[in-house]
């Protein structure tokens, strides 16, 4: 399987917030996408996920195209957006329910499929809670859980431990990389947080729209000549803020 | 998309806007106390002024409170089809509508599943509040229960679709009160959900001709026929058209991100 990125450009009106962006994901790896605030990595994430129509370029698993196959192309993408879309009101499992039945998965499929994700996250004994009830590191467990539910080959994060402690930030992250290792998923997992990558990682740098980095993580050791990722990110992205942009 | 996909979609969409109407107890009862207010305390002061002479549906002289019951079973649907304009423009600004956005199945299907559920859980409110009107001696034929199911799925296709059109105009939430000054109070009172048209007639020509001109008044009129077990052909097509409208307007307008940047 291969997801590849083709010539993506886009522009807010006259900011534009991706260059000519183009990258292949290797299959069943992780891959981490840095930035800063506003680099444009929930911009990709939104093209990707069809919250914003491609304006140029493509984008494709194997043979089918965004712009030609959008709903087979969906049917193989899990999503965990930064900000989180659980129905609070609603249980744990009638969130998942409800995701499944819009994949056109019947209720009876959905339950055994919703009872094995929240299982593999330790979390089968909150299904009846109301996702109100859950503190935020269980509440991403669960987004991640229903994001799986239908099977995905790719798997996409848009900083997914933002607000959580350092602790559950590790174990989310550590599962994550277990998918890809067990299960073959392929994984792009949106960061500024430099701890949570791991050498050998695939990586994507992107700052003010273009791409700077393409390649391991320790390229960007190598690039900024410094010595931890935290120094090679900062230095990397130096006086880039969202205040200046 | 396959017919079982589509199916199994649609119930999830039921489902989740039921549970949604389940949990909010004070949604159902304020959407009951309102038009409930309108029947018991507006009807009483307005019965001596307003005097109405044999119209139809109704082949004798009838109350009030009879009179505008039709009316006020379309104000449930409308304040539910804005409601449900309300909770569109929410779910997008907070994020939840990603999920239904993220559905491999086609967005316009999508929103019509939406505009569907939506439309049904209103029917409920309706009824209860026909079954509550009894006791103010609203008591229309029993199986004009029946023939006004059909115009009451329509009439709530038709504004829970202006809803979804209008969610799709909104760019924030804060605007959202604008939708009631110039969308539900004018499309109310200027119909002939309280006074019939002919009374609007003797107060000014223009003010008839508005009431006229929208569809809100034709509406209300397929309602107290289709009540009366009568069909009013010409409000069944203006109300079908202007669905189909509203549906097309909507569904075509609709962008994921309106809120955008």
């Amino acid at each position: 399987m291969s997801i590849k990125i083709d010539s993506v450009s886009f522009s807010f009106g006259p900011r534009q917030a991706l260059k000519n962006i183009s990258f292949n994901l290797l299959p069943g790896r992780f891959h981490a996408l840095l930035g800063p605030n506003g680099a444009g990595k929930s911009t990709l994430f939104s093209l990707i996920t069809r919250l914003n129509a491609l304006q140029s370029g493509d984008i494709n698993i194997d043979s089918l195209s965004i712009k030609h196959q959008p709903a087979s192309l969906m049917r193989r993408i899990g999503v965990v957006f930064q900000q989180s879309t659980l129905d609070l009101d609603l249980t744990v499992m009638q969130n998942l329910l409800y995701h499944a039945s819009l994949h056109g998965i019947s209720t009876t499929q959905a339950r055994v499929l919703a009872t094995k994700e929240l299982s593999r996250m330790n979390m089968a004994d909150r299904s009846n809670d109301k996702v109100r009830s859950l503190n935020g590191g269980h509440r991403r467990r669960v987004e991640i859980a229903r994001a799986l539910m239908h099977k995905p080959d790719f798997l996409l994060l848009d900083e997914p431990t933002v607000g959580l402690d350092p602790q559950t930030r590790r174990s989310l992250n550590q599962y994550v990389r277990d998918l890809c290792t067990e299960d073959g998923i392929t994984v792009l997992w949106a960061t500024h947080l430099m701890e949570e990558l791991s050498s050998g990682d695939p990586v994507l740098l992107l700052n003010k729209g273009e791409i700077l980095i393409n390649g391991k993580a320790d390229d960007l050791l190598a690039k900024s000549g410094e010595d931890n990722y935290t120094d090679a990110f900062h230095a990397l992205t130096a006086g880039y803020t969202e205040f200046n942009k | 998309m396959n017919i079982v996909m589509g199916w199994h979609c649609f119930k999830g969409v039921l489902i989740r806007e039921f549970l949604r109407f389940v949990q909010q107890r004070s949604r159902f009862l304020s959407a009951l106390v309102r038009p409930l207010l309108w029947l018991v305390v507006f009807a009483a002061g307005f019965r001596a002024a307003l005097g109405i002479s044999i119209i139809q549906p109704y082949d004798t002289y009838i109350t009030y409170e009879t009179y505008i019951a039709p009316g006020l079973c379309c104000m449930i649907l409308l304040f539910n089809g804005m409601q449900s304009s309300l909770s569109m423009v929410y779910d997008r600004e907070m994020g939840s509508m990603r999920v239904l956005l993220m559905s491999p199945l086609p967005r316009p299907y999508l929103l019509l599943c939406k505009m569907i559920a939506t439309a049904l859980i209103s029917l409920t409110q309706v009824y209860a509040f026909l079954f509550i009107a009894l006791m103010v001696d609203v008591e229309p034929p029993v199986i004009g229960y029946l023939s006004v199911l059909p115009a009451l799925v329509l009439v709530a296709l038709l504004l829970s679709s202006l809803g979804l059109f209008l969610s799709t105009q909104i760019k924030q939430l804060e605007n959202f009160a604008g939708i009631m000054n110039f969308v539900i109070f004018p499309m109310f009172f200027l119909s002939s959900a309280l006074y019939p048209l002919w009374k609007m007639q003797e107060a000014s020509d223009w003010l008839y001709w508005i009431c006229m001109i929208n569809p809100f008044t034709h509406a209300v009129e397929l309602v107290r026929f289709a009540l009366y077990t009568q069909l009013n052909t010409d409000a069944l097509m203006i109300t079908a058209g202007t669905t189909l409208l509203f549906t097309l307007l909507a569904v075509t307008g609709f962008r994921p991100q309106k809120t955008g940047r």
